[in-house]
């Protein structure tokens, strides 16, 4: 069983021309858990991944795995398996064909291909051309690619993007496993809600620098002072609770009061005689720190 | 070891879609028309007519070298292809993740695509003796297939086509637009080149130069041509400059292209 090793970023920058796309990225991804890397389009996810993979040459700082930037990897295939959003196949060569051609490359065994298109679900299709592929059945060819050589750190930018709700659900279960046996996992996307059920851990980045960095839950932060109240004498409701000294404003259905906790709300509606028809204390949740963190550009 | 891989792979990627043998077939249909062709012309007509006196012992060969002279396009066109359709389908990414040593990707394609290059060479070279030494003996003019000249003439067209065929990589890589090196291939192999050679014949200091360009040197390494037959008798270089000539070119478009387009960040 092939372990994953840590996954170091060290004050990583890259600059276009006067344009900072990835600036001072300094963090660690440990092996053993599924880590999501999070940020709108345009934050520098793939670019960071890019330099990760030894794609693009950063302008300073360093991507290690483990200490050992990946083109001084003894077997690259065997130890990282990447899967990057672009289609990167020719359309007129075989799925087959198409692992054959890197597995060669990479020195990995006759096997290896098959082994992986099983993995992956696409062995019934192993023979057609891949120009005639679903975005799903790319997404698995390409998560087939970074299976290839069984690696122990796997790096996916945006796997989940174009699957199907099954797709989903088996990608998720996958990926779990996948770190369940101490393997490196680091999904990126764009859209907290996708993988928010996948993930341990998250990374946020936005215009290139990290903004948050910590277990999933710690992103809700549920320091909501609001409370959501309706009864069906609203009116007189929303008159005591003011009357109570607290700032209320009225919703479509109910009202809402700023700075309260709902035990306190309710007993002042109790205590006037009012029933209740709901009473709940709301939540920020997570997809709006979420947006809180990337700002506006995040709300896409 | 690397190197040895990555030709495996390299050999994967060529067999694995349809782009060598459709351009192989179309090469030796070409090859084989335009050498039976003129094999007819010349047998039909005799060597008494006007023209450019060719006796019987040169006409085989000319017929034959119908191979490299017209056929040098196709093996050019296959390396360009090679490498620009790495560029064009971005399978660079997951070609550079298995092997990140460029270097080596690059020197894989070179090797394989010189070899597939030979391959082609003699693909062509069987049309266009196949088609001409048919034609020819129909009109009674020996082939000469037991030559050993001819068969020394066959050994450096071979290696002529596979010369072309890393030219190919080269330019590709150095012209990594798909479609800017098809038309890069086209209008020089097909224009411009002998618009120039033809210029430069015509002035003793510019023959000096024109010596030099590809398909001069195809010309000299191979040994005749329709063109060499048709122009003036002017400088030419000797089989094995002409060949360093080729390789000479190959290698300095590589090793441009690897250092511009080849080691560019992959995004």
């Amino acid at each position: 069983m092939p372990t994953g090793v840590p996954i170091e970023f060290a004050s990583l920058t890259k600059t276009f021309g006067s344009v900072s796309a990835v600036s001072g990225l300094t963090v660690t991804i440990e092996p053993g858990q599924v880590t999501g890397f999070l940020g709108p389009n345009g934050a520098g996810k793939t670019t960071t991944l890019r330099m990760l993979l030894g794609l693009v040459r950063p302008t300073s700082g360093t991507a290690t795995f483990g200490g050992t930037p990946y083109a001084k990897l003894a077997s690259p295939l065997s130890t990282v398996g990447a899967s990057l959003e672009a289609a990167s196949f020719h359309p007129g060569r075989s799925a087959r064909n198409h692992l054959a051609v890197h597995a060669q490359a990479a020195g990995l065994p006759k096997t290896a291909p098959d082994a992986a298109l099983e993995k992956v679900g696409l062995s019934g299709y192993a023979n057609r051309r891949v120009g005639g592929y679903s975005l799903g059945m790319r997404q698995r060819l390409g998560l087939a690619f970074a299976l290839l050589g069984d690696p122990g750190v796997l790096v996916l930018d945006e796997p989940i993007n174009g699957l199907d709700p099954e797709g989903i659900k088996w990608i998720r279960l996958l990926l779990r496993a996948m770190a369940a046996e101490g393997r490196t996992v680091l999904i990126s996307s764009h859209l907290l809600s996708e993988v928010q059920q996948t993930v341990d851990d998250v990374i946020i980045i936005s215009h290139g620098a990290l903004v948050h960095r910590g277990e999933l839950s710690s992103l809700d932060t549920s320091d909501s002072k609001q409370v959501q109240v309706n009864a069906d004498e609203r009116d007189r409701l929303a008159e005591v609770i003011r009357a109570a000294g607290y700032e209320v404003s009225n919703l479509r259905s109910g009202v809402l009061v700023e700075n309260a906790a709902a035990a306190d709300i309710g007993r002042i509606a109790f205590e006037a005689g009012i029933p209740l028809t709901a009473l709940s204390q709301k939540r920020t949740g997570l997809e709006e720190s979420f947006l809180t963190l990337v700002g506006e550009e995040g709300a896409l | 070891m690397n190197l040895v891989r990555g030709i495996r792979s390299e050999i994967t990627k060529l067999l694995s879609t349809r782009l060598w043998w459709v351009l192989a077939l179309i090469m030796v249909v070409y090859v084989a028309i335009c050498a039976g062709g003129l094999a007819a012309v010349f047998g039909s007509v005799g060597s008494g007519a006007r023209g450019p006196a060719i006796s019987h012992a040169q006409l085989p060969q000319l017929i034959y070298s119908f191979a490299s002279s017209i056929g040098y396009v196709f093996p050019v066109l296959l390396g360009a292809l090679a490498v620009t359709s790495e560029f064009r389908y971005q399978s660079l990414t997951p070609a550079f993740l298995a092997q990140p040593r460029r270097g080596v990707v690059l020197g894989a394609k070179v090797v394989t695509l010189f070899l597939t290059g030979a391959v082609f060479g003699v693909l062509a070279l069987l049309g266009s003796i196949g088609a001409g030494a048919a034609v020819l003996s129909a009109f009674g003019i020996d082939p000469l297939l037991g030559d050993p000249e001819i068969w020394a003439f066959v050994g450096r067209s071979v290696l002529a086509m596979a010369l072309w065929s890393a030219i190919g990589v080269g330019l590709g890589a150095l012209v990594p637009s798909q479609v800017a090196a098809i038309v890069i291939v086209l209008a020089f192999t097909q224009f411009v080149e002998p618009l120039l050679r033809f210029a430069s014949s015509l002035t003793d200091w510019s023959a000096q130069l024109g010596q030099f360009l590809p398909g001069s040197a195809s010309d000299a390494l191979v040994g005749s041509s329709f063109f060499t037959i048709a122009s003036a008798a002017g400088p030419a270089l000797e089989w094995w400059q002409g060949g360093l000539v080729l390789a000479a070119i190959a290698a300095v478009a590589t090793l441009i292209g690897f250092f511009t387009s080849w080691r560019r960040d992959v995004s």
